[in-house]
């Protein structure tokens, strides 16, 4: 095995030799592991969230020495597929794909596993289809997490609005799930309304201003993403991280600035750039030949006024 | 009776005593999509005792300002025989801008208002040329502006909400129980709209240009020129919308108002307006908002699920512009 990477290694050296001269730009790579070359097709790149997770890939290819192309899908499951085709008929060591639907995003997977290239889901799973690795923040358990947050500002009662985000995404389907799991253990915490603002920041606070309407006396409310946390805080006011507790979720720049001013109590924290680095780190491995685990579950974490300098 | 030639007078058999007053009856008969709003409002007062309040009302007015002075500029294009996809993504473009500019490069508020709306405009002003002189269907033209003004958006922001400076956020602020800013920009820009398209050269050449493209340009009308202030209007109306939408958040978003050109287009069909241009009011529009924002309102009052709440959006636009069809044809 390790024979056939070598030479195939010297096989590559001779013929980046061979070519330097007509790419002058790439006369640098010099050594085997500098040709690695790595798609990544994420989602979208229009929330601070996928942004962070690009430049943590980045970071790690630039470490590594891989290079790594970055393609936006715009949220569209049909962008994404081409881009995905487009990977593999450039022959990249190895893909990472944050999908923008994960069913939507099997036949592209099935296409580069035809080609032996190794698939690797960040973020986001791919369903019905192998990949190498699943690399997740652990979404289930960061809304159990926030129910038990939520739960602990409030001195375990209180009526609650939950804001749901995009209800087709799975991260909200997990984040819900999780919630409400972690909820039963809090009897007298009752979710009174449950509504969608789509995770963005302008429906998040006209949702809790009309909410705020038929439950002028909920005690908290549990955003499942920061952004529709913020449109709340901003529909609430004064009340926000005091006569109205908020639970955000994703830990963005603006949800920890928020934290440290008080109007956001806690926000479960994924780490979108460690994220980003763990994708392109295991793709590295897959390409060396090492096993990988299926799934890398990054740890989400609670962030409060006490440890957000950690974070920030 | 017969000298009265409204023609939905005459199937009223009823002696003129016991029926309503012919001027309300006019007005019911010219204003399909008022009546919607009123039956909608009523039947949001029953099914939730919260939604007839002065605060849910103010709120309702806040949460439509935004899609109206959209729908305005929309309005515009859609009397012209034309369409504009683009105002959504014009609109974030314009808040990021303006964002830029106030918060990243310290120009004075004011300056960095009218800036922001420049730069709406002269996006509405390359979909004009595309279409007067390119000779792009205004669908296509626009459609490349939602991408192109979406993606600078992006590309200006670096993706991340620019923060808007605090002597900005009475914008988007009620100034007391009864009066919100947004609804009296909402109320300011439709007079501006209104007076456009009634009292205006260019507004009564939109009406021209649409009815008959043709017969507007053999009568004198220099359409190529009138189109392109069609969409530079649009442009600059969508700046506004951005505006007030930032200044709500005190935050411009990149990805801000995504969608909200659907929703534009549909409060200018919902009001009365024809798709295939030369039929359209500024009024109607803001009716057509307002019915939408009624809508999501009452919604989120009644915690209708999210999923049933799409389906519920469909119908009452199918509905109400199924009721305007009809009424026509009466």
């Amino acid at each position: 095995m390790s024979m056939r990477k070598s030479t195939s290694a010297v096989v590559m050296a001779t013929a980046v030799a061979l070519t330097v001269t007509a790419c002058g730009s790439d006369s640098d790579s010099g050594d085997g592991k500098e040709n690695v070359k790595l798609g990544f097709a994420i989602s979208a790149l229009n929330q601070p969230f996928m942004i962070q997770m690009k430049e943590g890939a980045e970071a790690e290819a630039k470490a590594q020495g891989a290079k790594i192309t970055v393609q936006d899908g715009q949220d569209d499951a049909s962008t994404q597929a081409n881009q995905m085709q487009n990977f593999t008929s450039q022959q990249v060591k190895g893909i990472i794909i944050n999908p923008v639907d994960s069913d939507a995003a099997a036949p592209s997977v099935k296409a580069a596993n035809n080609a032996k290239i190794p698939v690797i889901a960040a973020d986001r799973s791919v369903n019905k289809e192998k990949v190498k690795a699943t690399v997740a923040s652990d979404n289930v358990e960061g809304g159990k997490m926030a129910a038990k947050a939520i739960a602990e500002q409030l001195g375990e009662k209180g009526k609650i609005l939950q804001l749901r985000g995009q209800v087709s995404t799975s991260a909200a389907r997990e984040r819900n799930k999780g919630f409400t799991e972690g909820l039963k253990e809090y009897p007298n915490v009752k979710v009174v309304a449950k509504q969608p603002a789509d995770f963005l920041r302008d429906k998040g606070l006209n949702v809790t201003q009309n909410v705020m309407q038929s439950h002028p006396d909920i005690d908290g409310v549990f955003a499942e993403n920061d952004e529709m946390a913020l449109g709340a805080i901003k529909a609430l006011g004064g009340k926000a991280g005091k006569d109205v507790k908020i639970v955000g979720f994703d830990g963005t720049p603006d949800g920890f600035k928020a934290i440290k001013k008080g109007t956001m109590n806690v926000t479960i924290a994924q780490q979108p750039k460690e994220l980003g680095k763990m994708s392109v780190r295991n793709a590295m491995r897959v390409v060396d030949g090492t096993d990988i685990q299926s799934q890398i579950k990054v740890p989400v974490k609670a962030v409060t006024k006490k440890n957000v300098d950690r974070f920030s | 009776m017969a000298i009265d030639t409204q023609p939905g007078h005459r199937l009223d058999k009823r002696p003129s005593g016991n029926g309503p007053p012919p001027v309300i009856r006019r007005l019911v008969l010219d204003n399909g999509a008022l009546l919607a709003l009123v039956a909608m409002v009523i039947l949001m007062a029953v099914l939730s005792g919260n939604f007839f309040t002065t605060t849910n009302i103010v709120n309702v007015g806040v949460q439509a300002s935004v899609t109206a002075i959209l729908a305005y500029g929309v309005t515009f294009a859609i009397v012209s025989g034309g369409i504009d996809l683009s105002v959504g993504s014009v609109a974030a473009f314009s808040a990021v801008m303006l964002g830029w500019f106030t918060t990243n490069q310290g120009v004075p508020v004011f300056f960095g208002v009218i800036l922001a709306i420049l730069v709406g405009t002269a996006c509405g002003l390359v979909n004009g040329l595309l279409i007067a002189y390119g000779k792009l269907p205004p669908f296509i033209a626009t459609l490349a502006m939602l991408s192109a003004a979406r993606g600078l958006a992006q590309v200006v922001s670096e993706g991340a909400p620019i923060a808007l400076p605090d002597s900005l956020s009475w914008v988007g602020e009620n100034l007391n129980d009864y009066i919100a800013t947004p609804v009296l920009i909402m109320i300011a820009m439709g007079l501006i709209a209104g007076l456009v398209l009634m009292r205006t050269y260019s507004g009564r050449s939109m009406y021209a240009i649409g009815g008959n493209e043709e017969a507007a340009r053999l009568s004198g009308i220099r359409v190529q020129r009138q189109k392109i202030i069609v969409y530079a209007l649009v442009g600059a109306f969508a700046a506004v919308a951005g505006i007030v939408l930032a200044s709500r958040l005190v935050s411009a978003q990149p990805n801000a108002a995504e969608g909200y050109e659907l929703d534009a287009i549909a409060a200018v069909v919902i009001g009365g307006a024809s798709l295939a241009g030369g039929v359209g009011k500024a009024s109607g529009t803001l009716i057509g908002a307002l019915i939408l924002a009624v809508l999501r309102n009452g919604l989120n009052l009644l915690d209708v699920s999210a999923f049933w709440q799409q389906v519920v959006i469909g119908a009452v636009i199918a509905l109400a512009v199924l009721l305007d069809t009809l009424r026509r044809r009466a």
